[in-house]
């Protein structure tokens, strides 16, 4: 589903995404590692069409980012770093413009999507609070609901349960473990042990480059006994 | 071109959902019509029945009004960063530049037209000539139009709302300014004439006057159609790059 080849991204003098290159097939869970500024970020951002790659493609579903961005996005659900979302309209108007946004007109098609949204993310008793007055972890389910609300093929997550208690991590992590199976994800996380919960492969990005491609078991027999974040210093230790 | 309408929709509604837009639809108009019963305006002194004496002030106040609402249309989605949830949405830029930008000029387009009761009282007082009166208010409008243009221009240079304020204040006042012989002249002092002369053709007070005189000259609706479909281009590739 997710085709990456090559994705170079530089800022200034620091090149932030350095040649990376991986796939991932429908109901995979690519979970995404690395430090602070190794590049996840980027690398989901020239995947989502919003930041330009300098050199590299990188494809979803066989349409190139580069050549027709409007169809990648129409197949994508992205949820950025934090959420941002507009802050003065309240659950329900900012799911309903998403729905127009993305196609749901009629006002019977656009309750539907918006309610299931709602029900899916468990928003029912926010739904018409302004988002600004949310909780940090309500706003990441706002977050989350906009980006399934079309039930698109390929989910990119940037930290999806960053900011939630330990429950609703959990319910969080059920709930794209459920749709995973027809779907493609990626998500990028801090946390070892929601690799180890929820993703089938592991990336772990470190200085832009990808050092470790692989599933969470492989990885963690890369040293046996070892616990999995000891791993992950070993891998990205240049990287501090 | 379908997807204009959920970002106009969801643009112009936002004024109303904090009190940007009750507090800008009010100090405008106290402002607008203080102005024109002021003893500069003269709107009793002058004994005719127009709105000469209200529209004559817009120019001015545009200036000042207009960069107050194109500030934020592109330095608050910078800002909160929902610039990344909009442009990851299935929209092209230019879609999301003409939404921001009409959902704008419609709400500018409201605020000038809530100064009816004006034309009500002029109507009530005298006989005024309504084709001078429709003219006026087109013109005010394109102008409003014209000024936006360049303010989202400058928004969109920036996620700081003061910086962009103070560059659409500047640039908007050149063009203003342009339509004074003593700036034209000083041009002239450095510039060849003829350069001069043709970035005279620039100022809004000309193009403007012409419709408050009851005139619709395509010249000048050109102008400023021409002018925002320029700083849109250039909204576009400002965001694009």
């Amino acid at each position: 589903m997710i085709e990456v080849t090559g994705l170079v991204k530089t800022y200034g003098n620091k090149r932030a995404v350095d040649g990376v290159s991986f796939s991932v097939k429908r109901g995979e869970i690519l979970g995404f590692l690395g430090p602070n500024g190794a590049g996840k970020s980027t690398t989901m951002k020239m995947i989502t069409g919003f930041v330009r790659p300098d050199a590299g493609t990188a494809t979803v579903d066989g349409v190139n980012i580069a050549t027709d961005p409007v169809a990648v996005k129409r197949k994508l659900g992205y949820l950025p770093e934090s959420a941002p979302a507009y802050g003065e309209m309240s659950v329900e108007e900012f799911l309903g413009f998403i729905a127009e946004v993305r196609g749901f007109r009629a006002a019977d098609a656009k309750r539907t999507q918006v309610d299931r949204a709602i029900r899916l993310t468990q928003l029912a008793s926010v739904r018409r609070q302004t988002i600004e007055t949310l909780s940090k972890g309500y706003k990441q389910r706002v977050g989350f609901a906009q980006a399934l609300l079309h039930d698109p093929p390929v989910l990119v997550l940037d930290e999806p349960t960053d900011g939630l208690d330990p429950n609703q991590k959990i319910e969080v992590r059920n709930l794209i473990k459920s749709m995973a199976v027809e779907k493609a994800v990626i998500l990028s996380t801090h946390i070892l042990e929601e690799v180890d919960a929820i993703c089938t492969r592991v990336i772990i990005i470190s200085q832009g480059k990808i050092v470790a491609d692989e599933t969470p078991a492989a990885l963690r027999a890369r040293s046996p006994g070892a616990r999995l974040d000891e791993i992950f210093r070993s891998l990205t230790r240049s990287d501090t | 071109m379908k997807q204009v309408s959920p970002i106009f929709k969801r643009e112009f509604l936002g004024y109303f959902r904090s009190p940007v837009a009750y507090v800008f639809l009010v100090a405008f108009l106290v402002m607008s019509v203080s102005l024109a019963f002021s003893r500069y305006g003269g709107f009793f002194k002058g004994g005719v029945a127009g709105m000469e004496s209200y529209f004559g002030f817009f120019p001015w106040l545009l200036l000042f009004i207009v960069p107050a609402v194109g500030m934020r249309l592109w330095s608050e989605e910078k800002r909160s960063g929902t610039v990344e949830l909009l442009f990851t949405l299935p929209i092209t830029t230019l879609e999301a530049v003409l939404g921001k930008f009409l959902a704008g000029w419609a709400f500018l387009t409201l605020a000038i037209l809530l100064s009816f009761p004006m034309a009500l009282t002029v109507a009530w007082l005298g006989r005024p000539d309504w084709g001078i009166v429709v003219s006026t208010y087109l013109g005010a409008i394109l102008m409003a139009g014209g000024y936006l243009g360049v303010c989202a221009l400058t928004s969109a240079l920036t996620k700081n709302q003061v910086i962009s304020f103070v560059l659409s204040l500047g640039a908007c006042a050149i063009l203003l300014f342009l339509g004074f012989s003593s700036f034209t002249a000083t041009l002239e002092g450095f510039l060849p004439i003829a350069a001069a002369d043709a970035l005279a053709n620039f100022s809004f007070i000309t193009h403007f006057d012409a419709f408050t005189k009851g005139v619709i000259d395509p010249k000048d609706v050109v102008f400023f159609l021409s002018l925002m479909g320029f700083t849109l281009f250039l909204n576009v590739v400002a965001l694009e790059r």
